[in-house]
């Protein structure tokens, strides 16, 4: 097996037993971004001295039996949302293109505490808003699966980098499926962990209640030894879960035999694709066999999901994204006529159609007469929403459903209709519209080899039961093991 | 209708700065006067991706400031986002409370022209303040300043109670000193720790509802509120009179011409989309830590002025002038309880005691003499050890090098002769050699009298007992 | 049919700072009208002593202690700034 298909944990594997080096894995991955990253087209940035550099100290501390963690040594990549000191940081906007931060924020630094080599800065839609990563500032990415279609978004970037083998993992961030839906498109694992449970610190804010950083991977076990390097407390970040996170890979192998596990019929609507629908059913069934017991439950709120979220994100949005105003860093217009020109024009050349589409309805859903009707009622149907879900979880241990409705589809066939985009994230956002744990596994092809994603959700920190559930699916299936053939 | 019908409304917003270490919302000092830009972090230049997380002292010295004024703590306030663009804003909202303050309904209570007003406070909050924009720094360019933007601020809210300039000013001066002590704020006007806005509005005596409402900004020192205000009411007076209606607006006052005006920058209406603020969970504060800042709250100025008056029998310029300073206050009350006279002590604390204060800086916090020391000092003056105008002497060397006043007055030569026999001898001598001068005051001519104690001090070089000296020379001289 | 005025859609640009060409103007007017269609279902929903959710968490926030910390360089705070007047930020002049 080539090194770049070795899972994280294989190839922390032959870093311990000394079989490679981390150079030696840090320079697979360039080289394959170089064979391959024309066409996927996944990193905006790709920083090889300081990988390499980061791989040759991971090599020293192997070689002193001092390793930092267990995945000292492992490159991966960063969506270019991830503050990094030192290295441009653009959100995938043109707003903050030249941006060198002063700082590097909590996950990053926790990477390099952990001796991770960071490859570069991966594609994304622009302020990770979009389910494509075609509204990213700079160019669209290319799933590897099928290089006309999309590899979802926003964390498209770091979906194709992982399933491409340019890079052995990475991490996204999720604020309504934008981890779970690209995971789903290209093959992957991929976690939005508890509201809390990841530090916000230096991740560029989209809708700040919603934010999440997680990993996206090739095996469940990755992604759950990836998480554990994330999920400390952050005294930066007031929302920071104080409870210490537990062992993800202890409990693993433990299997689903006495769980109840949930299929909630709203998830289950007209309009899905059917081989989607199929693929999921079959994984209900294979949970079953395999000892636990699967039942319909309700969560009737469901169909008000869309529209909540499409209130709140935007409206957190239009304020986050205040201070792109061409006063201290990012982009400011030339030739403009006093500082009110500089405010609009600066923001109007800098921010992409989506980006101003959804700071517009944030403002609009905010403003003087408005509030009420509709920010204050969203918030209100968002209590309804996390409702739902305690109440099923009463009843069920995880719950299990499609990730996306359909796969992958087609690079432009739906950037001239946003609605339809939203559509996309139906199954994805009520879960960070309730502060929910949710993971994306691979559970099957279509007729056309397009992957596809299932969706387990659980209770606010059981990540270790998500991960113990889809690894029991991951054990009875090869859909991880395979790889696109680009 | 004339002038004379109307009558002013004014509520008054202060946004004081609270004299914490580091800023509200991040680690960065708030100490004024560092170069440009020096006291920044990325959570105060709104970097991407940062995030804030509350000072504790921000909120024990916001409730302190609540409970002095009476106020509801709330045990559950909530963060909000104002938004506006402007340079010195660097997220381009501000973090503050809105719908759910810290503190509401509570009341100040002051004197005008010795009459007693209470206005309401309709509500405390805290926020973040913004950073300094330098207009004209160059040709065509403002330059913007960071240094203060985070620095915490309590904003307190009253009631329009306040029907004149007068009162309005007498309010501020109220509510600095309470802020002042209870150690809250510097009251510091013209460093711009201490700000106020005015609404002012004019309204028709007999009429009930309230006018339109003007804001005025830019009121920074209370002679300038008085103008401001008084300048705002005529001409709101002169709108109405000459057939026009006020207009709601923010006007900039403008100290050099002594009149207010409509600010540009802010006419656009505004809409500043409060929502809650996501990055900072609702602040909750148990009865345990509202109450620890209850027990903490020292005795405010008002209370003590009348403790002062009642209980040291004070007249009440003495009193305000003590009371004035926490500090000046605590150490007239420790030294009070050693010295032979309240009343004289308070006066010596406005005389000599405050020059020499003034010259060495103008606090008690480090100064060399103790409250004993000056209690002991007014006691040996109180005994005629030591004459007042050596006293003063004696004072001055304290302040220097912080030695006992005994020590001093012995080392120094300054002891009073008050020794009858030393006294007798001195006046004799007096006598012996001004025969005439005595003959002309057995005669009649008594105002003389204080020619013979003159050269009876001058033979004792100015240290006997002027009190002892008279009474002799009159005895010796047979009336 | 929720249609959004085009005085509103210029309005709501105004106060975000982005200009709409004509063309924009009415493409956004359309897009947005059909978010908001879309979002008609939420406002026949009854929530009528349904406590708002405005964070995920609930926990209350947390407190730091009153310990200064490390500024940043002067020159690392400026480093990105598009223009510079000393160790200001240098914007248009800006009108009181």
């Amino acid at each position: 097996m080539s090194l770049v298909d070795c899972s994280m944990l294989e190839l922390a594997g032959r870093l311990e037993r000394k079989e490679a080096s981390s150079v030696e894995a840090t320079r697979a991955c360039l080289s394959r971004i170089d064979a391959v990253d024309g066409r996927v087209r996944a990193f905006l940035k790709v920083d090889a001295a300081g990988a390499l550099a980061a791989a040759e100290a991971s090599d020293r501390r192997r070689a002193a039996g001092k390793p930092a963690g267990p995945l000292d040594g492992v490159p991966v990549g960063l969506k270019d949302l991830f503050i990094t000191e030192g290295l441009e940081t653009t959100a995938g906007s043109k707003i903050l293109e030249g941006f060198v931060p002063p700082y590097d924020g909590t996950p990053v630094r926790l990477l390099k505490e952990a001796g991770l080599p960071i490859l570069g800065k991966l594609n994304l839609d622009e302020f990770a808003m979009g389910s494509s990563t075609e509204s990213s500032g700079f160019h669209p990415t290319h799933n590897p699966w099928d290089l006309a279609r999309s590899p979802g978004g926003s964390s498209g970037g770091s979906a194709a980098a992982v399933a491409a083998r340019e890079a052995f993992g990475a991490l996204g961030t999720d604020t309504g499926g934008s981890i779970r839906q690209p995971a789903a498109f290209t093959n992957l694992v991929g976690v939005k962990p508890t509201y809390g449970r990841v530090s916000r610190y230096g991740v560029i804010a989209f809708a700040s209640s919603l934010d999440q950083v997680g990993p996206l991977t090739r095996t469940v076990a990755d992604a759950a030894a990836l998480l554990q390097v994330l999920a400390v407390h952050d005294a930066k970040d007031s929302t920071s879960a104080v409870q210490p996170a537990s062992d993800y890979r202890a409990g693993l192998e433990g299997g689903v035999a006495g769980m109840t596990l949930g299929l909630p019929r709203e998830y289950f609507a007209d309009g899905m694709d059917s081989e989607v629908e199929a693929a999921v059913r079959a994984a209900a069934r294979a949970y079953e066999k395999l000892g636990a017991k699967v039942v319909e439950v309700s969560l009737p709120h469901t169909r008000y999901a869309l529209a909540t979220y499409y209130l709140i994100a935007p409206a957190e949005a239009s304020a986050n994204l205040a201070r792109y105003d061409g006063v201290r860093y990012g982009l400011r217009a030339e030739g403009v006529k006093g500082l009110g020109d500089l405010y609009v024009r600066t923001r109007t050349q800098g921010f992409g159609a989506e980006v101003k589409r959804r700071i517009l309805l944030g403002t609009y859903a905010l403003s003087a007469g408005y509030y009420d009707a509709y920010y204050l009622k969203a918030q209100k149907v968002r209590t309804l929403i996390r409702r739902d879900f305690e109440a099923a979880f009463k009843e069920v241990d995880v719950m299990v459903s499609p990730t996306s409705p359909v796969p992958a589809f087609r690079l432009g066939e739906k950037t001239g209709d946003p609605l339809s985009m939203y559509l996309m994230d139906v199954f994805t956002l009520p879960c960070n519209l309730a502060g929910l744990p949710g993971l994306s596994l691979p559970c099957g092809f279509t007729r056309a080899g397009l992957p596809i994603g299932l969706q387990l959700l659980g209770r606010p920190f059981d990540e270790a039961r998500l991960f113990q559930v889809a690894r029991a699916f991951e054990r009875e299936h090869d859909f991880s093991s395979r790889k696109p053939g680009l | 209708m004339e002038s004379s019908d109307f009558q002013a409304v004014i509520g008054l917003e202060v946004h004081a700065q609270l004299l914490t270490r580091s800023k509200i919302f991040c680690g960065c000092s708030t100490e004024f006067g560092a170069p440009a830009n020096h006291h920044t972090c990325p959570v105060c230049l709104g970097l991407p991706g940062v995030l804030p997380v509350l000072n504790r002292q921000v909120v024990e010295l916001a409730v302190r400031t609540g409970l002095a004024l009476g106020c509801q703590v709330r045990p559950r306030s909530v963060w909000s986002r104002k938004n506006y663009f402007y340079p010195d804003l660097p997220k381009g909202y501000q973090i503050t409370q809105f719908d759910l303050p810290l503190c509401e309904h509570g009341r100040l209570e002051f004197d005008v022209g010795g009459q007693m007003r209470l206005v309401r406070i309709r509500r405390i909050h805290m926020e973040e303040d913004a950073g300094k924009t330098v207009h004209d720094a160059a040709e065509g360019e403002s330059w913007v300043d960071l240094n203060r933007a985070g620095v915490p601020l309590i904003e307190i809210v009253s009631e329009p109670d306040l029907a004149s300039s007068e009162e309005a000013a007498e309010y501020l001066k109220a509510l600095r000193d309470v802020l002042v002590c209870l150690g809250v704020n510097d009251g510091n006007l013209e460093e711009g720790s201490f700000r106020c806005d005015a609404n002012v509005s004019v309204r028709h005596r007999e009429a009930t509802e309230l006018g339109t409402r003007v804001e005025l900004k830019n009121l920074n020192s209370f002679r300038f509120v008085r103008q401001a205000v008084d300048f705002e009411v005529a001409r709101q007076v002169d709108v109405i009179l000459g057939g026009g209606r006020v207009v709601q607006e923010t006007r900039l006052y403008d100290s050099v011409k002594n009149e207010t005006r409509p600010m540009r920058s802010k006419e656009e209406a505004h809409d500043y989309r409060y929502f809650p603020e996501p990055d900072l969970p609702p602040l909750t504060l148990d009865d345990a830590f509202v109450e620890q800042a209850r027990k903490a709250l020292p005795e405010l100025p008002r209370a003590r002025h009348a403790r002062f008056v009642s209980q040291y029998g004070l007249p009440a310029a003495d009193a305000k002038f003590l009371v004035a300073d926490r500090a000046l206050a605590d150490y007239y009350e420790a030294a009070a309880a050693k010295a032979p006279d309240a009343r004289k002590l308070a006066s010596w604390m406005q005389g000599e005691f405050a020059r020499l204060l003034k010259e060495q800086g103008g606090t008690v916090s480090n100064l060399k003499v103790a409250p004993a020391q000056l209690a002991a000092l007014l006691s040996a003056v109180d005994r005629g050890e030591v004459s007042g105008s050596a006293a003063k002497e004696v004072l001055g060397e304290m302040f220097r090098t912080g030695e006992e006043p005994a020590a001093l007055i012995a080392r120094k030569g300054l002891a009073q002769v008050s020794d009858a026999g030393a006294l007798e001898a001195a006046v004799d001598e007096v006598l012996a050699k001004n025969t005439g001068e005595a003959e002309k005051y057995r005669a009649g001519k008594k105002q003389i009298l204080g020619f013979f104690v003159g050269q009876v001090m001058k033979a004792l070089k100015g240290k006997g007992n002027p009190a002892l000296i008279n009474e002799l020379v009159r005895k010796k001289l047979g009336g | 049919m929720s249609t959004l005025a085009l005085e509103d859609v210029r309005h709501v640009a105004e106060l975000a700072r982005l200009s709409l060409s004509p063309d924009e103007e009415a493409r956004t007017q359309g897009q947005l009208s059909a978010v908001l269609d879309a979002v008609e279902a939420l406002r026949q929903l009854p929530t009528d002593g349904v406590e708002p959710t405005s964070h995920a968490v609930s926990a209350a926030t947390p407190l730091r202690e009153d310990t200064v910390q490390p500024s940043l360089d002067a020159g690392r705070a400026l480093a990105n700034a598009p223009a510079r007047g000393d160790t200001h930020f240098a914007v248009p002049k800006v009108l009181e």
